[in-house]
């Protein structure tokens, strides 16, 4: 039965197309591989959240061998989910794409782009859906090593430096994953997730399991761009070609802090790491400190894309606030801000990508009179912008709305007024953007010059994710209910 | 070609025979032995890099030209992959090689020794594509 087969498929689909890409080299062919296989992996995901919703918790043995022995695939409410967010965003940005890379990307190397876009989808899917610890470096280099090519195919030079500063610091995370996950696997004899943290559970910690346990969480932190280890962010968002940047900023990091979160409540779960040790409380404040410099560094930015990607390091902050206690309702909040921040962020890059298609890569001095010029284009920014901000009526409104709940909660209110006046601050950038775009009319030199007629997929993707920043904000069952269900099955460690 | 190069020539051609029989070795003893795809590739391509250092990368690039070169690379991932698929055809899982032949030690033998072969092939490639990128950079400037 294909049903039987759908964790393999998963991750296999996308896996096949990207050599398939290489045979063919020709750049529209190639791009039509992608677009099949990533809508296929949409539709897989689909199948798998519906049968995790029916069935509980799926297993799969890679090469019929039975776990813990080996590798098992084990899709449960947390990673159904997460899947469904990553190959969403990975089918439509590919039908997005088309266009804006024919501008970005010279012709003849836009099969290597595809190849790599795939086996960056594969390895990410990869990292989410095993359930085997090894396996999980695996992916997560596949998707890393595509990564930074996808970063240096940009069209600056500085795309090149931005793609070795971030080889330089992911090797590093990486490195300094497979050293935890090395130690957890001399510590237990086991790297099955399942079987680690029944193993862990029964034994206590010592330190080489403290020692991974600090490995793993830095090594994760740096590929979730967790400030301080936030650098290599920022310019590689910038440089990239707009796809790629659409495409990373949507689904990269998010995947990482499923990885965060996999290890902190499921794997160290019945260690009960939140009340013994102070990993809650360093969370904490680092996502408050991300929340207020971020967000203050983006205001002064002079290229758009810098800008934002800023403001991801900033949204980060909320996403890992949320996971730092371990609560039913700030989990949800995490979570659903991961699949908020995904579709935001990604409209927001998929509308920079039409402006850099229009007038090249957007810088403040470039934008000014944008609002006239391009009045969809601007008007889905503002919109974007609202709910980056926060306000009702967005999607960005639910996340914070659940994160407030969470902290008032625990009658923090102080830390409620700090989410408040580090969301003034996104109002702040967000304003500089409108300012420039609507109210400073250069009269002397108005720069912009329209190439030509936005292209068809590039606009219907680019709406269908803006409205689906409205949707959300206004029916909330999928997005909500599926985060808060997500929330208590990570939960069901931490609680006995 | 000037006279002291001649004893480079002889050497190296009577090495990269033995060098290529014993790549070929470790890939195809690699399912008994020490051993395997990966080790294979890289001694091949030391080879190929080896015949290059000595005859020439306008020579070598006949002998392998870089398109095809870049095709292997797809190939042998290819390979792997479709072995894999024969376990979901056949009704089994992805990348059960019990189910390739007409029993299970035939099937784990046969399975191995296509994955290797794959694994073969991609390295060999990625190391040749790596050597020709490296020095055609140095002939542009």
């Amino acid at each position: 039965m294909l049903s039987s087969q759908l964790p393999a498929l998963q991750v296999v689909i996308p896996l096949v197309a990207a050599p398939i890409c290489v045979f063919f080299r020709n750049p529209r062919i190639a791009w039509l591989i992608a677009l099949i296989a990533s809508s296929l992996t949409f539709m897989v995901s689909i199948g798998l959240f519906l049968q995790v919703q029916q069935l509980g918790v799926i297993s799969y043995e890679m090469g019929n061998w039975s776990p813990p022995w080996g590798i098992e695939y084990r899709v449960d409410n947390v990673n159904a989910y997460i899947l469904l967010i990553v190959s969403s965003i990975g089918a439509l940005v590919t039908a997005y794409a088309y266009p804006s890379l024919k501008r970005e990307i010279d012709t003849n190397r836009h099969y290597l782009f595809w190849t790599s876009y795939l086996l960056c989808l594969t390895g990410l899917l990869g990292v989410t859906i095993t359930g085997d610890a090894f396996n999980i470096f695996v992916f997560l280099e596949i998707s890393s090593l595509s990564t930074y090519v996808l970063i240096a195919l940009g069209k600056s030079r500085l795309a090149l430096y931005a793609a070795f500063r971030y080889l330089i610091l992911g090797t590093i995370g990486a490195t300094f994953i497979v050293i935890g996950i090395g130690l957890l696997y001399l510590m237990t004899g086991t790297l099955n997730l399942y079987d680690l943290a029944s193993r862990l559970g029964d034994m206590d910690l010592a330190q080489p399991q403290l020692a991974a346990l600090a490995f793993l969480t830095v090594g994760i932190s740096l590929k979730l761009a967790l400030f301080p280890l936030h650098l290599w962010l920022p310019n590689a968002y910038a440089f990239a070609p707009s796809v790629a940047t659409s495409f990373l900023a949507a689904t990269a990091t998010k995947v990482a802090v499923y990885l965060l979160l996999r290890f902190a409540y499921d794997v160290f779960g019945k260690s009960q790491i939140f009340s013994e040790l102070p990993l809650g409380e360093v969370l904490l404040v680092l996502s408050i400190v991300a929340m207020f410099v971020a967000s203050t560094v983006a205001i002064y930015q002079d290229d758009v894309k810098r800008m934002f990607a800023y403001s991801s390091v900033a949204q980060i902050g909320y996403i890992t606030l949320g996971a730092s206690f371990a609560s039913q309702t700030a989990l949800t909040a995490s979570i659903v801000h991961l699949f908020n921040h995904a579709i935001t962020k990604g409209a927001i890059f998929l509308l920079l990508g039409i402006v850099a298609f229009q007038i090249g890569q957007p810088t403040f001095t470039k934008i000014k009179g944008l609002g006239k010029k391009m009045p969809w284009t601007s008007f889905g920014m503002v919109l974007c912008g609202l709910s980056l901000i926060g306000v009702p009526g967005t999607a960005g409104f639910i996340s914070k709305w659940y994160l407030i709940l969470a902290v008032l909660e625990r009658g923090w209110w102080w830390l409620a007024a700090m989410i408040l006046a580090s969301s003034l601050l996104a109002i702040l950038y967000i304003w500089r953007f409108v300012e420039t775009a609507y109210f400073v009319t250069d009269a002397e030199d108005n720069t912009i010059e329209l190439g030509s007629k936005i292209p068809f997929s590039m606009a219907t993707v680019t709406v269908l994710f803006v409205l689906a920043c409205l949707f959300f904000g206004f029916h909330t069952e999928f997005s909500v209910d599926s985060a808060s269900e997500a929330a208590r099955v990570l939960l069901e460690y931490t609680r006995q | 070609m000037r006279d002291y190069d001649r004893l480079l020539r002889v050497v190296s051609k009577a090495m990269i025979p033995f060098i290529v029989v014993f790549a070929l070795y470790v890939q195809f003893h690699g399912d008994f032995g020490p051993g395997g795809g990966f080790q294979a590739g890289v001694i091949l391509a030391a080879g190929l890099i080896f015949y290059s250092l000595i005859y020439g990368l306008e020579n070598t690039k006949k002998l392998i030209p870089p398109r095809v070169v870049e095709v292997l690379t797809a190939t042998g991932v290819s390979l792997y992959i479709f072995v894999g698929m024969i376990g979901i055809y056949r009704g089994s899982d992805f990348l059960d090689y019990s189910v390739l032949a007409q029993d299970a030690v035939h099937g784990q033998h046969y399975g191995i020794f296509l994955i290797e072969l794959g694994v073969g092939i991609t390295v060999f490639a990625v190391m040749v594509i790596i050597f020709y990128m490296f020095v055609g950079r140095r002939r542009e400037s």
